[in-house]
């Protein structure tokens, strides 16, 4: 990106930076040449990595009063939120953090869905964002045991059995995670050490993704590569800075009123009662976020399928780019794959819907029919699309429908006449 | 140059450079893969012995074994024969009762779905035995598996019986 050379003013600057050029990177963080066109959706991987550096400081204090044992866990939780200097704010923050890390993730994948932000040449900023979704869940259910209440402990029973069903080596491989024969203070204490581990996972790939980012640039909302950087772009800094700070602050204000009104809402009553291997909840869910997966994994009555099923969910957003075979990148100038964009937006809602509900009826029905038109949006729909779609004109520049007040078909039309 | 094309001395060194490498690092990978299988201290919880003079017919207790619960449930003669008139023909995974309980009146299972391991309710679901909330798998009264997720029938352990008041499991 950066093709000119930057020397640093000062003297000591330019002997620094000549033995180790941070100067030189900075400069390109704030000079970084940034579409024009960027809509609100484009600021969610500020918030992100706020989730994420405030997920880590949290979580970095709540491990100095944590004691991760299965005899002691669950009151060492209570004695954050009652007896810790402020134990309560920092323990809501990072349980309500999570959910809010998960909502921008889901925006954030969801803009990409829209505007093909995953489409060449960003095929690996993509896969390095799946693998780190990938692992912002495994952590978040790692973190979600780590209370040791009744919710908890069923939920790691149930997603460590989930590898029960490799063929074979399917009990071992299970004994092997719990460190015995049921999940127990081994599997809470190894849970605790990844817990805390995969976060740093998380960032060092944050970092690769914002690197694969800053080689073709951002994609933007007509999803029209950059023609002109002099006309087309602005810096980062200050005006891609001061846009994500703002729409920052708002998404605090949302964070906020689940810290400190509803602090609760989206965790389940269940786990404030202590584990108990003898009995298990009469209705066990996963957090809201982990909920469309489980209801793919429900919907399929064969045990080792239903897994497949719910880790191929996963794999197919994984191949995303080869399977949407489209050449045009947004989702404006593509009047069938708009609709089917909001019908896969609904499919996920209604599987989420149906995973926090009993797996019966019609629920089990409409849980099918989902997880098959999931599969069907992204193996059938998207491959003839890209054979088969009539797209409509592609603005010339990302200038051109900016000036033109709309990227409107009727105004591209116009400018080509003349 | 031609001798480079064929296989000399040198790529003979490579290749066992290689593989001895591999050995190596396998052998140093295998202790830091193996610290987290069961550890001595939770394997020598292997057995416990359980009183099981206060079971009335009719009646389950659920013990605790290597952290599962263990049901053991003493069953009434209607149990017993419902258990015993089910055509093998049926069952997702066959074994008759026979196999099951040495001695039809006490039935000792991992209280385990073996679906995805909750704890299934007693005297419950569509064939009057046991039925999994989690995922709605329904066991019938020999414990086996006769609708919903669950791939085979709840796990029969090792027990015996040490004294007609004492079962040891394990």
């Amino acid at each position: 990106m950066s093709d000119h050379e930057y020397t640093p003013k000062s003297k000591f600057g330019k002997w620094f930076n000549d033995r180790l050029p941070l100067l030189t990177l900075s400069n390109h963080l704030t000079e970084y040449p940034t579409p024009k066109n960027l809509n609100y959706w484009w600021t969610f991987g500020g918030i992100l990595t706020f989730c994420l550096i405030a997920q880590i400081i949290t979580g970095l204090i709540l491990a100095m009063h944590y004691v991760a044992s299965a005899d002691l866990a669950f009151g060492s939780v209570e004695h954050i939120m009652r007896d810790v200097n402020y134990g309560w704010l920092i323990r809501y923050v990072h349980a309500n953090g999570a959910s809010m890390f998960f909502l921008a993730v889901y925006i954030h994948i969801f803009r990409s869905l829209y505007y093909g932000s995953y489409k060449s040449p960003r095929e690996i900023i993509w896969i390095i964002g799946m693998i780190i979704y990938f692992l912002m869940m495994a952590t978040a259910f790692m973190g979600y045991v780590l209370p040791w209440g009744q919710m908890s402990f069923w939920g790691a029973t149930v997603i460590t059995n989930l590898f029960s069903a490799i063929p074979l080596v399917g009990e071992s491989v299970t004994n092997w995670l719990w460190g015995g024969y049921a999940v127990d203070n081994p599997t809470l204490i190894r849970f605790y050490s990844l817990h805390y581990l995969f976060p740093f996972l998380i960032f060092g790939l944050v970092i690769l993704h914002i690197w694969a980012l800053h080689v073709p640039g951002n994609n933007n909302p007509i999803g029209i590569d950059v023609k002109k950087p002099s006309k087309d772009t602005v810096p980062f800094h200050p005006y891609i800075v001061i846009k994500d700070l703002f729409a920052l602050l708002i998404f605090l204000i949302v964070f906020a009123f689940f810290v400190f009104y509803s602090p609760n809402i989206l965790g389940h009553a269940d786990n404030y009662i202590e584990a108990n291997p003898l009995v298990t909840p009469a209705h066990i869910v996963p957090e809201w976020y982990l909920l469309p997966f489980y209801a793919i994994l429900r919907s399929i009555p064969d045990k080792l399928f239903g897994v497949i099923a719910m880790f191929a969910a996963i794999f197919v957003l994984v191949i995303l780019p080869w399977l949407d075979t489209s050449k045009v990148r947004s989702a404006i100038f593509r009047p069938l794959y708009k609709q089917f964009y909001w019908f896969l937006v609904a499919d996920v809602l209604i599987l989420g819907y149906v995973g926090a509900m009993p797996a019966e009826g019609l629920y089990l029905l409409v849980a099918r029919v989902a997880t098959a038109y999931y599969f069907l949006h992204f193996l059938v729909i998207l491959p003839i699309l890209g054979a088969k779609e009539k797209t409509l004109d592609i603005p010339l520049s990302l200038t051109e429908p900016v000036l033109g007040g709309s990227p409107n078909e009727a105004i591209i039309k116009k400018k080509k006449e003349i | 140059m031609e001798e480079d094309k064929k296989t000399n001395r040198r790529d003979f060194i490579f290749t066992a450079s290689y593989a001895l490498g591999a050995v190596g690092v396998g052998a140093a990978v295998w202790p830091l893969i193996d610290q987290m299988n069961p550890d001595a201290s939770v394997k020598a919880l292997a057995s416990t012995e359980v009183d099981i003079s206060g079971v009335e017919k009719g009646q389950s207790i659920t013990v605790l074994w290597r952290g599962k619960p263990v049901f053991i449930r003493r069953r009434t003669e209607e149990e017993i024969a419902k258990a015993k008139d089910v055509k093998l023909e049926d069952l997702p995974h066959p074994e008759t009762d026979q196999e099951r309980a040495k001695n039809p009146e006490w039935l000792v299972m991992l209280g385990v779905c073996t679906h995805l391991g909750c704890v299934p309710l007693g005297d419950k679901g569509e064939y009057g035995g046991w039925f999994c909330p989690c995922h709605g798998s329904h066991y019938d009264t020999s414990g086996r598996i006769r609708k919903g997720p669950a791939p085979t029938n709840m796990e029969v352990p090792k027990y015996e019986f040490v004294n007609a008041n004492t079962i040891k499991i394990g």
